[in-house]
């Protein structure tokens, strides 16, 4: 089959079956992962057009707060307005093209471009421009802020989609969603907040080794053995080849790691955190007080390990979003997840994911090695392939029609691979 | 000044506090590891801010925020040889300059507080970093001997994107 391929995917760009060619069922081609036209392709069929994880709304919680965000290589400030809406802008003034927000996060009902002082409300509508006869008055001219067309969130997490028609969040979410309920049940008061601030890790590796990466349970104990050992961390085990746990197709490219099975088997409320319920006993009494014997389930089965395509990874307490900038680098940001009404709880995940995550985290830094490293090793000529056929004969259908494999099989990869040729094959 | 300070700068002088930091970053240059982490207190804290440098390193997220049972983990981790983020290691080598004894009265009465600049040079494959910043020690006697109970480190980079920082800044 080698010997037919073409020498690199360019030859192939204007080839209907070029995606079919170089996507297939137990393998993917290289160069995927190093074209700069395949990238092109990439933010115009995904990222320019599905939903996108953007933000919190946890991170504008006022009316007039804003916080800068992106889309990929796009600069996007999420606001909140005056009536309480939440509003996706580009950063991008209607004259010139200069940028209108400087500030990583603030307040303020209006952003004012430093070059010409045009102004503009919140919402993106232009509100003034200096020496306004110039232009014949004021009032008059139809312009404002670009827009992300359209905004959507499910449990306060923002999404925003450049496409104005097309599936809807909750259809692009499919089972993701119930996930993220999952998540917010969490909370006392049934709310997420995003409120700890980022870490932002530079990776010099193409974004989807990031996204096949999140649930793929083969690599805890190899590439995590050395922070494992000396720390007797029972996180291996769950990914371990006796473990219980299952790697779960969700459709949409989204997939997780359901680590429930091995959670239920110990029965322990809190271990899915690695600790024991008297380590937080004013959390485990609240949530107890407010769901009653249903609590057990809650407390033993914890958080999902969920990755929801394209961008969005949620690893129990550690919550991920990836920005591609270049076919060869992107920028993971990385916080704690907040539980509201559980302060207690909330310190101890910030101080166990300030201790995992980020550039000097103990597990990402080496996740972030390998990415850097297999960036390298995909640029060689040959093999030419990545191989996910791993579990691929033992792969089954769940109760709820879903592929599992076991806790280290490729399961998550073959249903991203699957979603994206889908996105990237959709004409234009 | 207060007490305790007049006390320190009578009895340490701002030639044996630059011996000490140049140790300090000559251990962390050089993955001595057992050096460096005998420099330590117990009640040590070793921070490096992310964002806001002026944050909490309890309820924000820091890139590093290391007490001493972590700072022993971490180097735990390292001696592995399969903390493969450093391993193989980085080649470092810093200059720690501007060296100034501050007016500060943080930490335990008596600890001095002292203040200084670095770069430093990360070379590894997957090419070089230049890492810059201000960092703010606290050094106390103990036994005669200068120790560190407080290091942190904003770099001038702490609100932009950093590069995997597995090294000991």
């Amino acid at each position: 089959m080698t010997a037919t391929l073409p020498e690199t995917a360019h030859e192939q760009t204007d080839k209907p079956d070029r995606y079919a060619r170089l996507i297939q069922p137990t393998r993917v081609h290289g160069s995927l992962y190093t074209d700069p036209e395949i990238f092109a392709e990439e933010l115009e069929r995904i990222w320019y057009r599905t939903w996108v994880y953007v933000g919190h709304v946890s991170e504008v919680p006022e009316p007039g707060d804003y916080v800068r965000k992106n889309i990929g290589p796009q600069d996007v400030v999420m606001t909140r307005d005056r009536d309480g809406e939440v509003h996706l802008l580009l950063n991008r003034c209607a004259h010139r093209g200069n940028l209108v927000c400087d500030a990583p996060s603030g307040n303020s009902n209006s952003f004012r471009c430093p070059y010409h002082g045009w102004t503009y409300r919140n919402n993106g509508d232009l509100l003034g421009y200096p020496y306004n006869k110039g232009y014949g008055g004021k009032g008059k001219l139809a312009l404002g802020l670009g827009r992300v067309p359209r905004v959507a969130s499910h449990q306060g997490f923002v999404f925003g989609s450049f496409a104005p028609g097309g599936p809807t969040l909750a259809e692009h979410l499919g089972a993701a969603a119930g996930e993220l309920d999952r998540l917010a049940r969490l909370s006392p008061e049934g709310e997420v907040e995003l409120t700890a601030g980022w870490l932002k890790h530079r990776t010099r590796a193409n974004w989807k080794l990031l996204a096949e990466n999140e649930t793929d349970g083969y690599h805890p104990q190899f590439v995590h053995g050395s922070i494992f050992s000396v720390t007797g961390s029972p996180i291996g085990a769950l990914y371990s080849d006796n473990s219980t746990a299952v790697t779960r197709d969700l459709g949409g490219g989204h997939s997780e790691n359901d680590l429930r099975p091995e959670f239920r088997h110990f029965a322990e409320p809190m271990r899915w955190f690695g600790t024991t319920e008297d380590r937080v006993p004013q959390y485990v009494a609240r949530m107890r007080e407010l769901h009653g014997p249903a609590a057990e389930e809650i407390l033993i089965e914890g958080s999902p390990h969920v990755m929801i395509f394209p961008n969005l990874f949620i690893a129990e307490i550690q919550l991920f979003v990836i920005q591609p900038l270049s076919v060869g680098e992107c920028v993971q940001h990385s916080t704690a997840v907040q539980f509201k009404g559980a302060p207690e709880l909330n310190r101890r995940m910030v101080s166990q994911c300030v201790g995992s995550v980020g550039p000097a985290g103990m597990l990402l830094a080496d996740d972030t090695e390998m990415y850097e490293r297999n960036q390298r090793g995909v640029a060689l000529r040959e093999p030419e392939w990545l191989d996910i056929r791993r579990g691929v004969e033992r792969e089954r259908t769940d109760d709820n029609g879903f592929r599992i494999g076991t806790a280290t099989d490729e399961t998550g990869m073959r249903g991203f691979w699957s979603h994206y040729r889908s996105l990237m094959e959709a004409d234009k | 000044m207060t007490a305790p300070a007049t006390t320190h700068e009578t009895s340490v002088d701002l030639r044996q506090v630059e011996q000490f930091l140049y140790r300090e970053a000559r251990y962390a240059d050089e993955h001595d590891y057992d050096a460096w982490e005998a420099l330590w207190t117990d009640d040590a804290l070793y921070w490096v801010p992310a964002g806001a440098p002026e944050g909490d390193p309890v309820q924000q997220m820091s890139v590093i925020s290391d007490n001493r049972s972590r700072i022993a983990t971490r180097l735990k981790q390292l001696r592995t040889g399969k903390r493969y983020a450093q391993s193989p290691p980085s080649h470092l080598r810093r200059i720690v300059s501007n060296v100034e004894i501050l007016d500060d009265e943080g930490g335990e009465p008596g600890d001095l507080t002292v203040g200084a600049n670095f770069v430093l040079v990360e070379s590894r494959e997957r090419g070089n970093e230049m890492w810059a910043g201000r960092t703010t020690y606290r050094l106390r006697l103990v036994d005669g001997q200068l120790r560190l109970a407080y290091k942190k480190v904003v770099l001038v980079d702490h609100d932009r994107a950093l590069p995997t920082l597995s090294f000991l800044i």
